[in-house]
């Protein structure tokens, strides 16, 4: 996934919270809770760049979390809050 | 005036939730106080429309703050909402302006043109009320005819092509023998299931003592809904539940002014859809600054925000998992807030219920003045003999002592 561009759904939006936000898709209407502001600069970071490593990089993520970072974001994935794109 | 605490930066996704949130989850909006129906349990003791009921503007003016606020969806019921002439107009106005719609409806309304309207349209729920999975248990408390309506209108709804209606069912005494049944009914018109708790509000206060489940039920509804429960939804209703050991899915937490609140038809927000009451409103939309300003800055919401003592549960081993259980649930039998749930499955509600309790008296009170046609009469045939043919008083046999 590191290698791979992806962006947040057309269909998604997301809300600020104190904690972090929360995503709302309008499409499969699931409630997803992003527990980390940090992970909330992530997702919304992604469509900016080319791939997910160098989107984690730009937010300061250090190496050593990208892993759990991207275990985070196929959880995303896996209802539809964020979708792969085709790398520009 | 209370302070706001600080919220801890760390913690699970419930802890930060008692803290509040910039907007809610799950908002629920009655659009009306007039209703076709009386039934024995209205939680908004609804019938006859206030005269102060938002107008069709006020109304899109509260859409469009919760379209800035991105609530994105709000759960509408009354009354009966489709009977303001302007609701389908309302319903429209919303999706347009990306807040989704569930409405909860007795079926009234819900005629074969409109099933397709509603099949046509994204981001609109529909949820249709029934009590019983006969018409016998149903019409007991929601009133002759009222069950035929529920099915005649999940049967358009089917028949147009909308699909997962939602069919909610409030668990009573009586049903919950039928909870088999009932999801028999969702599987034959491709609905999904919705349990939630008979709660004492509004004229459920009324007939609470009646109705809702016997212990050895509650156990009953417990053991059903896990092994159901992956198909059933339940609005996170049961979770003084949880004390039986495994939690059910859900927050399993009571989001009252926290993640919950209600609008109700005059523009008044109450902590949430159980708690009509002037205890629990945090102020009005339209006397004090917006939606937005009530739900963020309110005294009340601010007070059910900060940390709760658990009072007498606190010892309590099962605490951790029913947190006490219901706020409405206790302030409406008379018990004391930070008391045990009047349901407590460890039964340690049941010297509280015994005792000396002085159930609040109602702050407001929509019902019909008069009887209508289709009310329902909560009497049944006497089961006792009579003491003999002749004894016609009406305390014949009566023992005071």
């Amino acid at each position: 996934m590191l290698d791979e561009a992806w962006a947040v759904s057309p269909s998604v939006a997301l809300r600020p919270e104190p904690f972090g936000a929360l995503a709302y898709h309008f499409g499969n209407r699931k409630l997803t809770f992003l527990k980390r502001p940090e992970l909330v600069a992530v997702v919304e970071s992604l469509a900016a760049h080319a791939d997910v490593r160098s989107a984690l990089l730009a937010c300061g993520v250090p190496t050593e979390q990208h892993t759990a970072y991207a275990a985070a974001l196929a959880g995303l994935a896996a209802t539809d809050m964020i979708r792969k794109r085709e790398a520009a | 005036m209370t302070i706001a605490p600080e919220r801890p930066q760390t913690g699970s996704l419930v802890e930060q939730f008692e803290y509040g949130l910039d907007a809610p989850i799950c908002l629920t909006w009655e659009l009306t106080y007039a209703c076709n129906l009386a039934c024995a349990h209205c939680l908004s003791s609804s019938g006859r429309r206030d005269p102060r009921e938002l107008t069709t503007s006020q109304c899109e003016a509260v859409i469009d703050e919760l379209q800035r606020m991105q609530v994105f969806y709000v759960n509408i019921g009354g009354g009966e909402p489709t009977i303001r002439p302007d609701f389908w107009h309302l319903l429209e106005y919303a999706v347009d302006h990306q807040v989704g719609v569930k409405f909860s409806t007795n079926g009234v309304r819900i005629t074969p043109e409109r099933a397709r309207f509603l099949a046509s349209t994204d981001y609109v729920d529909v949820q249709v009320s029934l009590d019983g999975a006969t018409a016998e248990v149903n019409d007991y408390v929601r009133g002759p005819g009222s069950y035929d309506t529920a099915l005649r209108a999940l049967a358009n709804l089917r028949d147009a092509g909308f699909r997962d209606a939602k069919i909610s069912v409030v668990c009573t005494r009586q049903n919950i023998a039928q909870l088999d049944d009932f999801k028999a009914i969702a599987d034959a018109y491709g609905a999904t299931l919705r349990l939630t708790r008979l709660r004492p509000s509004g004229r459920g206060a009324d007939v609470w003592d009646e109705l809702h489940p016997l212990p050895e039920q509650q156990r009953e509804l417990y053991d059903w809904l896990l092994a159901n429960g992956d198909h059933v939804l339940t609005g996170d209703s049961f979770f003084h539940l949880a004390a039986y050991g495994e939690a059910l899915p859900g927050l399993n937490l009571c989001g009252a002014g926290r993640v919950v609140c209600l609008i109700d038809p005059v523009g008044d927000v109450y902590a949430c859809p159980f708690a009509i009451h002037d205890r629990f409103k945090a102020g009005n939309l339209l006397a004090d600054g917006g939606f937005q300003h009530v739900w963020q800055h309110s005294e009340l919401f601010t007070e059910l925000r900060s940390p709760q003592t658990g009072g007498a549960c606190t010892k309590c081993s099962a605490y951790d998992a029913c947190r006490g259980g219901c706020m409405a649930a206790k302030f409406f039998t008379g018990l004391p807030l930070d008391g045990p749930d009047p349901e407590c499955v460890k039964g340690n509600s049941e010297a509280g219920l015994a005792g000396a309790r002085t159930v609040p008296a109602a702050s407001q009170d929509h019902s019909r003045r008069t009887p209508t046609r289709n009310e329902p009469v909560m009497l049944t045939l006497q089961r006792q003999p009579p003491v003999s043919a002749c004894a016609e008083s009406p305390l014949a046999g009566f023992d005071p002592s």
